[in-house]
């Protein structure tokens, strides 16, 4: 019995409280390239300073932000209408329905973002299609841009906005669009002021578990965005390969996590209130 | 269609696959009536009201309200409002709001829809419940609320299906007469889905006795009771005895209340001897079920005026007397 108690707390130590120490630890340091590791252990806060204080930093966290919201809200868009027609299908239908929606993920995450890179390129199947059917003159190249990157991360992450919006919407009585009807509401009016404020609980939490990701994604930028993409996963990685600043890619780390720690805690809320209130 | 019609049905037919719903159902109902649609579970109440409130589209016949065909016409724009079964209050609005739903859909000001819902509250008791979420009410207190939003918009006409059957007993009783008074108060025309024939009985000026899906009788209470149109609504209201005549053509249906007991041969029109095979007392009445010499079994009920009642106990040798004027020929 103790045991199985235990056993969470032991895991969060493990796995989370102990990695952490030690990214704070470092990120508390400061750099020094000729060592192994390349850390000198100590109480700073010049890196966190530095992160705050160059616009290339500054820059890179609104762009992910920036990204990371307008990619949760086409995925919104995209999602609620596929989870609103799951919803409302044939009983019969919609296990077959959710399985096609979560499919994409019995292939690796990595595969399928190589796969839209060769779609995306310069003459790749995407732009070979504008091009025949004459919808566009010149498409020019969408690998490399942010568009890609939005495609990229919709894409990647739509099931995670389906899947709560589904058990929203499929909880919903559809006696009470008929009360809503009968009581002088068009379908239009029913779906805004009943379908839409019961999914709310759905919606936030697709949305955060789409975009708390989507701020910290870095393999999407990097593979589809261009050079010049400036998303803060991307800055991470690049500290930490190519500048082999640990400490100040640690700060990051934290920062990331400091930032995200807002949503997060918003969702556990949502969650919370949505379990007591079925 | 008579000038009093507020609804009339014609050669209305629903079925769902291979169930016949309701079948060619004929059926008018006059305004300011408080109309009771009784049958047993399954026999297509519902799905008639549902018909009349725009929710399912009719697979035969029309539907006239106020002479006005409501083929094609979806629900949000019939003139017509409907408490449903389970309620089905909006979980995420509090009661004001709900109640005040039909009237911010018809674009009232403000101020109208907030006079109008503490009116529709107070006229059933809610007056201080207003801010409440549905989740925070009793069943007793969300019936009202249902019934509120579906008053407040003063329909011409006012389905309710099964208003009363989710409420105990005592309460049922109560908000009957609360309803007969509101419909009466307010001059609205009720049509209310029961199965329970007491209370047709008791609320309606008139009702449609339903049996798979067809409307086997219609009329005022009394006139049910008394004169049955076929055994099967002598049977399905009340208790009654129903005797062959004609050599198996025809039946006699007989209420046990207007059937008398007597010791000795009595002199009334018709009499016949028995022997008491059961007695259920029920406190204000009770019943005697009595077997003839013939192997039949006839039901009687004597009023229990005096406290010490037991004149006949099981067993005992017993004469039935009625009037000749006491029952009522049935041909189907
Ligand atoms: N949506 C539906 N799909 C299939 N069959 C249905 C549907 N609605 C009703 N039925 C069938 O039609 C018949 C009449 O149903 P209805 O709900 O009108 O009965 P009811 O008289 O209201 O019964 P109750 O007293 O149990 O509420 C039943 O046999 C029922 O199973
Ligand atoms: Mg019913």
């Amino acid at each position: 019995m103790r045991l199985v108690i235990a056993l969470p707390y032991a895991w969060l130590g493990i796995f989370f409280l102990l990695p952490f120490g030690l990214v704070l630890a470092i990120a508390l340091g400061s750099a020094a390239p000729d060592s192994a590791p390349p850390v000198t252990l100590g109480l700073s806060l010049k890196n966190f300073a530095l992160l705050l204080s160059d616009d290339l930093y500054v820059a890179a966290w609104l762009g992910s932000l920036r990204i990371a919201a307008t990619s949760t809200l086409a995925a919104l868009l995209l999602g609620y209408p596929m989870a609103y027609a799951i919803a409302r299908a044939d009983p019969r239908w919609r296990p077959i329905l959710l399985m096609a929606v979560i499919l994409p993920f019995w292939t690796s995450f990595l595969i399928r973002v190589y796969a839209w890179m060769g779609l995306l390129a310069s003459n790749g199947l995407v732009n070979q299609f504008l091009r025949w059917s004459g919808l566009v003159g010149d498409p020019g190249t969408i690998l490399g841009t942010e568009w890609a990157i939005h495609l990229g991360i919709v894409y990647a992450y739509l099931p995670f906005m389906v899947l709560p919006l589904y058990a929203a919407l499929e909880k919903l009585d559809g006696g009470l669009l008929e009360a809503a009807a009968d009581l002088g509401a068009n379908p239009v009016v029913a779906f805004l002021t009943v379908t839409l404020p019961l999914s709310l609980p759905g919606i936030v939490a697709g949305c955060l578990l789409v975009f708390i990701p989507a701020v910290g994604e870095f393999v999407i930028p990097d593979l589809l965005g261009g050079t010049g993409t400036l998303m803060i996963g991307k800055v991470l990685w690049d500290e930490f390969f190519l500048n082999a600043d640990w400490p100040l890619a640690a700060a990051v780390a934290v920062c990331l996590l400091l930032l995200l720690l807002g949503p997060i805690a918003l969702f556990q809320r949502q969650q919370a209130r949505s379990l007591e209130r079925p | 269609m008579t000038a009093a019609a507020i609804v009339t049905l014609t050669g209305l037919a629903k079925r769902f696959g291979s169930v016949t719903a309701v079948e060619r159902v004929d059926l008018e109902i006059r305004r300011g009536e408080l109309f009771a649609l009784l049958g047993g579970s399954g026999c297509g109440k519902t799905t008639l009201l549902r018909m009349i409130a725009g929710f399912e589209t009719p697979d035969q016949g029309r539907i006239l309200i106020d002479g006005q065909d409501m083929t094609g016409v979806p629900p949000h724009r019939r003139p017509v409002n409907m408490m449903f079964q389970s309620y089905a209050l909006f979980p995420h609005m509090d009661v004001a709001a709900n109640v005040g739903y039909g009237l911010r859909r018809d674009g009232l000001p403000a101020p109208e829809i907030a006079r109008r819902v503490g009116e529709a509250l107070k006229q059933v008791r809610l007056g201080d419940l207003g801010e409440r979420r549905p989740a925070q009410l009793s069943g007793g207190q969300r019936q009202r609320v249902a019934l509120a939003r579906a008053l407040v918009k003063r329909p011409k006409l006012l389905l309710l299906d099964e208003p009363l059957a989710a409420l105990d007993r005592k309460l049922r009783e109560a908000t009957r007469f609360e309803l007969v008074r509101l419909q009466e108060e307010l001059g609205l025309t009720f049509v209310m889905v029961t199965h329970d024939q007491e209370e047709a009985m008791s609320m309606a000026s008139r009702l449609a006795v339903m049996d798979k899906g067809r409307i086997e009788q219609v009329g005022p209470p009394h006139e049910v009771y008394e004169r049955p149109a076929s055994r099967f609504v002598a049977d399905f209201i009340g208790i009654a005895n129903i005797l062959p005549l004609d050599g198996g053509r025809a039946w006699l249906a007989l209420r046990p209340e207007k059937i008398a007991l007597f010791a000795a041969r009595p002199d009334t029109d018709h009499a016949e001897q028995g022997r008491i095979v059961d007695i259920a007392y029920e406190g204000d009445r009770s019943l005697y079920r009595v077997g003839l010499l013939d192997g039949s079994l006839l039901q009687v009920s004597t009023a229990n005026t005096a406290r010490i009642a037991a004149a006949f106990r099981r067993g005992d040798d017993v004469w039935l007397g009625w009037a000749a004027d006491a029952g009522h020929r049935l041909d189907k």
